[in-house]
């Protein structure tokens, strides 16, 4: 197969490209709807999929996602865009069963690396147990891909990024830092040890961690993707009207890519992050470098899990043999001062 | 000088972190043309005790003045 280098097609890495979310809330405004009794989920609290219940133990999970290439592999391109597509029904409690590719490929591209993008969505899929079902392709100068999907979740067991409640105990299911490590590896200033590692991450189906939390009394999830992992968890606390104590120890943040937020190897997504979320966080004494991880936009992130305080145990321990990477993070408290988010130095 | 309009971060920072590790220089001046090249290349100089000035020179150019502290 020819040799191409996937990323130098793309503009924005991965989530990176995602619209601010700042700016994605004033461009829903004022748009007419329907309202419908059934739908459970909607735009309102951009949340992480819509939910439409169909009957009392049936409700249907919709989301879709795609962006342009994140790694210069093509199967590892397309098994990410998959994994990060997924992911959005994992996060409700859901479990996707049909999907649609959504690509774009530039005129010039080869047929052999076209198709292994493709190889690498229907992998991930196959092994989520959900079917590819059909797709839409256009030509662009950029390539893209990601799926549409559909999944299925009992309309009592949805589990929603809103909704913790004070003594919830916060898990997250993979380190922080993948925005970093893909904005350095354009440059050439990551290892290729850490490079593979985050990677293999982005490829990690977060279904591990969502058979585990169906079990346990989980009173809200999201997946920590392009507005990093504070701009997701300001979203959890301000819908729920909570406050989050976070230990910022207790967060694996991958070793090198703190070193490059130092050194100001940083996304563009971080900064808009930040102007977003930063307005509901007590930063602490934190440093500045760790502070930026916990904005780094995350492609194909983990699940940030609020779990009942009575459950918390149990389902860590049962989350750790599943998810060997998953952290606990932090607690939920009632909402006293001023910020949504306080982080904290435990060490 | 290092001029790095018209270049999307990371590579400004990048390039400016070489000049800083060829030269080890008192002061650079650094040109670029992006908020975030501003912001990236003030997080690296900090990290090395350079204290930085920034001028938007021109519609949404900015001049860095990079000195060591």
């Amino acid at each position: 197969m020819e040799d191409i280098k996937l990323t130098k097609l793309a503009n924005c890495a991965g989530c990176g490209a995602k619209v601010g979310a700042g700016v994605l809330s004033k461009l829903l405004e004022d748009l007419q709807v329907h309202n419908d009794p059934n739908l459970l989920v909607g735009f309102d609290k951009s949340d992480d999929a819509s939910v439409y219940k169909v009957s009392d133990d049936l409700a249907l999970v919709q989301t879709v996602d795609f962006f342009p290439p994140i790694a210069d592999d093509p199967f590892t391109f397309g098994a990410i865009a998959a994994t990060n597509a997924l992911s959005d029904v994992y996060a409700m409690g859901g479990e996707p069963k049909l999907a649609l590719n959504i690509m774009a490929v530039p005129k010039n591209m080869p047929q052999d690396a076209i198709h292994e993008i493709l190889k690498g969505g229907y992998s991930k899929v196959y092994e989520a147990g959900a079917l590819i079902t059909g797709g839409h392709s256009i030509l662009d100068e950029e390539p893209k891909y990601g799926l549409a999907v559909t999944g299925f979740v009992h309309p009592e067991k949805l589990i929603r990024n809103i909704g913790a409640k004070p003594g919830d105990v916060l898990f997250l299911t993979k380190p922080l830092g993948m925005g970093i490590i893909t904005t350095a590896a354009k440059v050439d200033m990551v290892s290729h040890k850490t490079y593979n590692y985050a990677l293999n991450l982005m490829m990690t189906l977060n279904k591990g961690a969502r058979d585990v939390m169906v079990k346990y009394r989980v009173h809200a999830c999201t997946d920590v993707t392009g507005f990093g992992f504070l701009g997701h968890a300001s979203e959890m606390a301000t819908g729920s009207n909570v406050e989050l104590h976070i230990d910022v120890d207790n967060i694996e943040l991958i070793d090198e890519a703190l070193k490059l937020a130092a050194l100001g190897i940083l996304p563009e997504g971080m900064y808009r992050n930040r102007d977003f979320a930063s307005k509901y966080v007590d930063h602490g004494d934190v440093i500045l470098s760790k502070q930026d991880m916990l904005y780094d936009p995350q492609t194909s992130g983990g699940l940030l899990i609020a779990v009942d305080k009575e459950d918390a145990d149990e389902f860590y321990l049962e989350l750790k043999s599943n998810v060997p990477c998953a952290q606990k993070v932090g607690v939920v408290k009632e909402k006293l001062g001023d910020s949504y988010i306080y982080l904290h130095n435990t060490k | 000088m290092v001029d790095a309009r018209g270049l999307s971060c990371p590579v400004p920072v990048v390039m400016v972190q070489k000049a800083v590790n060829a030269e080890k220089p008192n002061e650079l001046e650094v040109l670029v043309d992006a908020m975030v090249c501003v912001e990236n290349i003030t997080r690296y100089a900090s990290s090395q005790g350079y204290t930085v000035d920034v001028k938007e020179v021109d519609g949404g150019e900015f001049l860095m003045t990079l000195k060591k502290a």
